[in-house]
């Protein structure tokens, strides 16, 4: 009979320990029980619903104006992005036209936030394998982009600039001069950010090799966005689907083979610099109009079925709305990317050390309200 | 002034040994009542001198982070920390039910004591040293691997499963690093020849060991550097409190005075090794000579020999902050493998070729 206690040990002599839900390194309110053979991982188990908030049973008693803002709370780092599906989605259903001003404003605000949110997740996932000084460095760019958002629709985080139609408002005077300085600043920063994390030899010991997924299990555990590109699998929406005018744009779908921490880093690195490159296209090139077309006080979708994707910072996120014809909708259900990337996260875990598991949580770049909704 | 303060220290010291012997008469009691005094004056030492470490911890930090640092509390925020320590004073410090209470409670004083025990031997200046003990050397290394137990005793006692993987790990590191820190301290002690600390300081004096021993010595300086990081568990071996995976590791369940009773011993442990690794390999106190360049030694010896001692323990505790927060932290079975793979080969090696050069003379 150890000090500890005997019902902590499994007949197989497995530890289990519970990592959350209050932990420093699981981002939120996950809760992962963990069976450990001394360090090594035998078995993941992600509990859920510690911040389960129904937003899609809410929904359905919100008018399609409404419904739009819980979903800032879902994955509230691509908070934009979540927004604009939503948009897009009652704008199929009404079937608008949406005036390409308003694409374009939208576009260059759904690659800010792409941008910000990688960041985040950069400074992140320092933090996570114990560099301190990656998250100061990434924040304080990611700064002078939330002061752009603020500037723009008067929110930091949750932006809810998009409507059906359009945007809530057309973008500030200093729009344009703040962004193109932001990119500049960006820009000269990479290299530092190279400089104090790629490059590191610890750092490429720690996430070389380290939570593998085929490109075969990432497609089927579901797996998108930078996590399935990192393995090889081309899912990028913006290229296979595009929306609000991404098939204009130039821009390159990062793939890497490697399937390993660090070619989930790798993809993630390259794609801020795409992000860059896209809104260095559009900011010179807003086309003048209308920020919003013209809809009805009350809007009421067709009777039927519609769906739209994006791809968020994290995956594709799929809004699904079933209209009976009301004013607002019958069922919404939300395919969010972090929920299914969560799943692949056994597979990639089992196997490795503890301190493998923060580094492949980090690099899965878990954002835990949208895994539960 | 140099004279005065060098000799003042020693001359002090005698002035009380002599004056307590002629008004006790007991050579035992002199000797206790003068330990006490040696042990209060330590103490009144190290609480300012981890105050200002860990002042100097959070703006080196700040340094490399851009932003500030503390800037609110006192004059450059510099009482920031001493109001820290008093809310820390303040806090009541719990001990959990189901642990094991009196190891809970003995562990942060054996941690303490420890890192207090090794600084014995250390010349803080010339002539001022509380015990010129004959073995210094391997006094040090031999207390400073107390320190474990207490690491060990802490993670077991508090019941608490995260403290437990810390302290294994803790365990399992400061094991194997000890072995690399000793032979690095070795490699003087047989160009020294002894391994009484006053002795290595004096065998400095026509130039330190870094440079007058090459590159065997260099590779030994380095190796001291990395693995006395990893022994006193400081990023990027902070494995044992590694708080992205183990919350805070084996002081996960202690809280007020008794976490800050963890945290001096960090700082302490921090200053000890910083100031073994000036003694052995920069002189100490010892100025900075050249060879018989007479003219420029005299002038360096105007520098009084404290300044000397402290700017070389400073100069090293900077680059040991600089390593916490450049760095991401190692897996712990890279960190084995760093040690018995690399770390242990080489400086085995490195042995081998210091003992050659002591014995050819090869040395400057």
């Amino acid at each position: 009979m150890s000090l500890l206690g005997e019902d902590i040990v499994t007949e197989d002599g497995e530890f289990v320990i519970n990592i959350g839900p209050q932990h420093p390194s699981t981002h939120g309110v996950l809760h992962l029980k963990v069976w450990l053979d001394g360090e090594t991982i035998k078995r993941i188990q992600p509990h859920l619903g510690y911040i389960h908030r129904s937003i899609e049973k809410m929904s359905e008693s919100l008018s399609y104006r409404n419904f739009i803002y819980a979903t800032s709370r879902m994955d509230y780092l691509s908070a934009h992005i979540n927004n604009q599906a939503c948009a897009l989605c009652v704008e199929k259903g009404l079937q608008v036209e949406v005036p390409d001003r308003a694409k374009a404003i939208r576009i260059l605000m759904a690659e800010l936030t792409r941008l910000s949110s990688h960041q985040l997740w950069w400074g992140c996932t320092g933090l996570d394998l114990g560099a301190v000084t990656p998250f100061f460095y990434a924040f304080r760019e990611r700064e002078s982009i939330m002061a752009i958002m603020e500037e723009t629709c008067g929110a930091r985080l949750t932006q809810n600039y998009c409507v059906p139609g359009g945007v809530m408002y057309d973008i500030h005077p200093n729009f344009r001069s703040r962004v193109k300085d932001t990119l500049k600043q960006i820009r000269s920063k990479f290299t530092e950010y190279e400089e104090i994390l790629t490059g590191n030899v610890i750092f490429e010991q720690r996430t070389k090799g380290v939570g593998y997924i085929s490109a075969e299990d990432a497609i089927s555990f579901g797996c998108t966005g930078p996590t399935a590109r990192g393995s090889g699998v081309s899912c990028d929406i913006r290229k296979l689907y595009p929306y609000d005018g991404y098939e204009k744009l130039q821009f390159k779908e990062i793939l890497e083979q490697g399937g390993d921490c660090y070619a989930r880093y790798m993809v993630r690195m390259a794609e801020m610099k795409q992000s860059v490159f896209i809104i260095e296209q559009l900011i010179d090139n807003i086309p003048e109009g209308e920020f919003q077309a013209k809809t009805k006080m009350v809007l009421k979708l067709p009777k039927g079925e519609f769906y739209q994707r994006v791809e968020t910072a994290r995956g594709e996120l799929g809004v699904y709305i079933v209209s009976d014809g009301a004013a607002s909708p019958y069922r919404i259900k939300y395919r969010s990317p972090n929920f299914s990337n969560l799943s692949a996260l056994e597979k990639m875990a089992t196997g490795t050390k503890i301190g493998d598991l923060v580094a492949i949580m980090s690099t899965i770049d878990l954002v835990i309200p949208d895994v539960d909704r | 002034m140099k004279l005065i303060l060098d000799i003042s220290f020693s001359s002090f010291a005698t002035g009380i040994h002599e004056w307590l012997v002629g008004a006790i008469h007991s050579e035992g009691l002199v000797k206790v009542i003068e330990m006490v005094i040696a042990g209060l004056a330590l103490l009144v030492f190290l609480v300012p001198l981890c105050f200002f470490l860990g002042y100097m911890e959070r703006k080196v930090a700040a340094f490399m982070q851009v932003r500030l640092g503390p800037n609110r509390v006192g004059p450059k925020g510099s009482l920031q920390i001493v109001a820290d320590t008093v809310k820390l004073l303040f806090k009541e410090g719990l001990t959990p039910n189901a642990s094991d209470k009196f190891l809970f409670n003995l562990a942060p004083v054996i941690v303490v004591v420890t890192s207090m025990l090794v600084m014995a031997p250390i010349a803080f200046a010339k002539n001022f040293q509380i015990w010129d003990i004959s073995i210094g050397v391997l006094y040090v290394s031999s207390i400073s691997s107390i320190a474990v137990i207490g690491i060990l005793m802490a993670g077991w006692s508090s019941n608490n499963k995260y403290s437990l993987l810390g302290a294994m790990r803790s365990g399992a590191q400061i094991v194997s690093y000890e072995l690399s820190v000793g032979l690095s301290l070795i490699s003087i002690v047989i160009l020294a020849g002894s391994l009484r600390m006053s002795d290595i300081v004096m065998s400095q004096e026509n130039g330190w060991w870094i440079f007058k021993g090459h590159i065997p010595v260099l590779i030994s300086f380095v190796i001291f550097l990395i693995a006395s990081t990893a022994e006193i568990n400081r990023a990027p071996f902070d494995l044992a409190e590694a708080e992205q995976e183990l919350t805070a590791g084996f002081h996960t369940e202690y809280s007020g005075m008794k976490f800050a009773m963890f945290l001096l011993a960090e700082y302490i442990n921090l200053f000890v090794v910083s100031a073994i690794a000036a003694t052995l390999f920069l002189g100490g106190w010892m100025p900075f000579h050249i060879g018989h360049w007479h003219t420029f030694n005299f002038v360096m010896d105007y520098i009084p020999s404290s300044i000397w001692f402290l700017g070389k323990t400073f100069a090293i505790i900077f680059i040991i902050m600089q390593f916490r927060w450049t760095f991401p932290r190692l897996r712990v079975d890279q960190l084995l493998t760093l040690e018995w793979k690399y770390l242990l080969p080489i400086s085995m090696v490195n042995v081998i070729l210091v003992t050659v050069m002591a014995i050819m003379g090869w040395h400057f």
